[in-house]
Formats: structure tokens, sequence, C-alpha cells
């Protein structure tokens, strides 16, 4: 169950209108695809529930969208925004 | 963009390579309460992601824990960079309280002997042990930061197998950089270009064995290298430095340049600063000479460092000599030779006693208490 790294925060930005992603000395700013996942993390949720969830608002196959967030969580894990 | 809240110069430690200035600001010409209260607010609502308090010793200042508050409040990424001697059971209850996203831990070495003599503080390694225990046990991210300079170069390894220990979600292994203090004693810090290999060399093996599990960040003194770094993301780009009086400078070094009239949040706001002719003049590549200008690398490193320009070369506006492609590089080799030669005494870092020789161990405890 994916969540949020160690120390990590998303929150918006209304400076910028755009959401963010803050750590230690560190800070992304993620795309608008990641945005929509990130705001589904919360350490209860697995892959398979946001794959839904999303597959429901953007009426896709479910197994179609959890092969395309997989790798976008693999990378935000890289970079310790996200633990899996 | 982040807010540097420098915001005392008191410090219980003494380390010989301290990034102040060597002209450091006395308890009685430190900002107010709410002058600071109104400097984290106008941060919040410019945009500043990220606030990091430091100093001196940050934890000297009383207020500290209503400040992180405000940050907060404002929606900032709050980062307290410490050396953990104060950091006492109570103390981290009322900065968890307050807010804080994360801390700093800052050791000197992993020899606790070696630690207590680099920081001229008998017993800070014991303290700094402690607060990382603290910090570990608080549930907030946890970053060793370990100082690099010749006398302990060797022992990487084993802060790295402490960090690891520790579970540290990120260690900094950081050379000196040779500005302020450490410019003064360069010649006692700086290692030799072997030194300096064998710790990337370690770095590098640890950062494969580690990856996913705890981040390093590795910075080099420039005086081995070939090419200069990017000096605070370029000048005045995405950084505001305050100083313990209310100066804002683009980094902690550029009160060392003269011909400057840097602005003071005690007459102005910080989009002045921002747009300011000091923060204007070295930002982006308008301001470059050669080879700079030409050069592919020049929104890479940005012409490298100002502060280490005017130190080397005489010249703020020259490109770091860091870089080989400088006229000047020479100097840096020159100067690096220094590392060959037996090392001299510290100068250790004091408020107004700036030229004496190092002497015995004290503890500084009139300056920690402000008195």
């Amino acid at each position: 169950m994916p969540r949020l790294g160690v120390g990590m925060k998303f929150r918006f930005d209304a400076v910028r209108g755009a959401w963010v992603v803050l750590g230690p000395e560190r800070l992304f700013l993620p795309d608008d695809h990641a945005v929509e996942v990130l705001k589904l993390v919360d350490g209860n949720r697995t892959v398979a529930d946001i794959a839904m969830l999303l597959a429901a608002r953007f009426d896709a196959p479910a197994a179609t969208i959890e092969a395309d967030i997989l790798p976008m969580l693999n990378s935000l894990a890289a970079s310790g925004a996200v633990r899996l | 963009m982040g807010l540097i809240a420098e915001i005392t110069h008191r410090c219980p430690l003494q380390c010989p390579y301290c990034s102040n200035p060597l002209a450091l600001e006395s308890a009685k010409a430190e900002l107010d309460t709410d002058t600071w209260l109104r400097v984290l607010a106008e941060a919040a609502s410019l945009g500043v992601l990220q606030c990091h308090f430091t100093g001196g010793e940050p934890m000297a200042r009383r207020d500290l824990p209503r400040l992180v508050r405000r940050a907060a409040d404002g929606g900032m990424y709050t980062n307290l960079i410490t050396s953990g001697v104060t950091l006492d059971d109570g103390a981290m209850a009322t900065l968890r309280e307050a807010g804080i996203d994360h801390i700093q831990l800052s050791f000197q070495d992993i020899d606790p002997a070696e630690n207590d003599r680099v920081g001229n503080h008998a017993g800070a390694f014991a303290k700094k042990r402690a607060a990382a225990d603290r910090i570990r046990a608080s549930g907030l991210p946890l970053t060793l930061n370990f100082v690099i300079q010749r006398h302990n170069a060797a022992r990487v390894g084993d802060m790295l197998a402490f960090a690891e220990g520790m579970q540290a979600e990120r260690v900094e292994i950081a050379h000196v950089q040779y500005y302020g203090w450490g410019l003064k004693n360069r010649a006692a810090l700086l290692p030799t270009r072997a030194q300096l290999n064998e710790t990337t060399d370690i770095v590098e093996a640890a950062r494969i064995r580690l990856r996913g599990k705890m981040v390093i960040d590795y910075v080099v003194p420039d005086y081995h290298a070939s090419r200069p770094k990017s000096c605070m993301g370029g000048w005045a780009q995405r950084f505001i430095n305050i100083s313990p009086s209310g100066k804002c400078l683009p980094c902690h070094a550029a009160e060392t340049l003269p011909g400057f009239d840097f602005p003071n949040v005690r007459t102005h706001s910080l989009a002045e600063v921002w747009e300011s002719e000091a923060f204007r003049r070295y930002r982006g590549t308008d301001w470059m000479p050669e080879p700079c200008r030409g050069c592919d690398r020049r929104e890479l490193d940005w012409g490298g460092c100002r502060c280490q320009a005017f130190a080397i070369t005489g010249d703020a506006g020259a490109t770091d000599p860091a870089c080989e492609l400088s006229a000047q590089h020479y100097l840096m080799g020159e100067a690096a030779l220094e590392s060959a030669a037996p090392a001299p005494a510290f100068i250790y870092r004091r408020l107004g006693k700036s030229g004496l020789p190092a002497g015995p161990v004290t503890r500084q405890r009139a300056l920690l208490d402000g008195s």
C-alpha cells in the first residue's frame, strides 16, 4: 500500500497554482497524472484500489490504468516521495 | 524558492570551518520576534516553500518554536539545522508541537574525541548521539550531516555505517566549503586529492549498496575540482538568506563582497529584496564574462561562486577559479598544496576574537544564553 515517504508533504501551492511534494532538501513538481494518483495515496489504499477509483473517474479499464501508474509510483518511490 | 533564516550567530560550538562571517553578529543586534514573524508571513505569501532555520545554533533563540509555528502555518516546509547539543526531551516536544517537519543534525566526526576537539566543546558527541536517538524516536525524518576535512576524511566509511545503523533517511557527507572561518583555517582543513578520491570512492559504493534505503548527498571541496559547483543554484535565483540582524543576502557568504548595499528586512519587504540591485547584479547570465558567456554549461553552474571568485581572484564578477577554463585556475592548485603540508592549529570560531589562535577547550555558556 503506497504512502508518502517519511517527512514528505503533498500540498497545493496557491501562489503557483500547482501541487507540490515537499521533503528534506527536496522539492518535486508532479505532473497532472501523478497529482491524481498522489491525491489517492493515503497508506490504506492498494495500487489496485487507486487504479479502480481512477478507472471509474476516467472511464478506462482498471488494468490499463494500473499498468500506467505502476512505473509512475516506482519512480516516485525511487526519489523518496512515496514508499511502496 | 527557499528562505534561509540565520536567526542567530550564537553557538555553543566553535567549529573552525563555520560558514558564518568572521565578524559575527552579537545577540543585541538580532532581529526581534515580531520582525521575524512578519518576515515569515511575507515569505509564505511570496510562495517560499521551504524555510531553513539555521545559525549559529538556532536553538539558542528561545522564540524558535514560535517562528517554526508561523512558518508551518504559512504552509512552508520547516527544516531545523542544528548541532543538537541542546536538543533535550523538552525542546524536542516543543518543536514537534510547533510543527517542525525535519531536523538536520550535524556531526564533526564519528570519533567522539575528535568530534569534541573540532567543535571545541567537551561532551558534544554524547549529546549529539542522544539527540539523534530523540529525533529517531519522534517519528521525524532524520538527516545526519558530517563535515569532512583532512583530519576525519579517513572515517567516512564509519560515518556511513553509523547513519545506516540509525536508519537515517538521509546523510550528507559534506566536505568543508572554504568561506568565512573555513577559508581562514584552510591550511588546517583541506584534504589532499588522494584523501578526496578515497572519500568519493566510499560514497559511490555506499550509494549503490543503499539505493532506495538511504539518500546520500555528497559535497566536494572546490580546490581539487575542474568545474565549479552551481553555487546556491545561481545567484539570487532560489534562495534568500537573512542574517541575524536582518541583512538579506543571496548566500550566507555574500557579505564578504565589497561594493554592495544589501537590503535589510527592517526597512524592506521580501518582494523588494528579491528585486533589489544587489540581488539582480549576478542573477542569470547577462553579467557573465568569457569564458562563461559562451560556455554551454552557463545555465548549469551559473558561473560558479561569486564569493570564491572574489576571495581567490579579487574580482566578484570573474569566472569561479574552480573552473579549469578560468585563467586563474592555477591559484586553486597553488592553494591546494597546503593540504600536503603539516596542518597548523585551528583558529576556533569566536565572537570578537577572530584573529586569536586556538586556546584550550572552553564551554561558551555565556554565548549560548545570550548574556
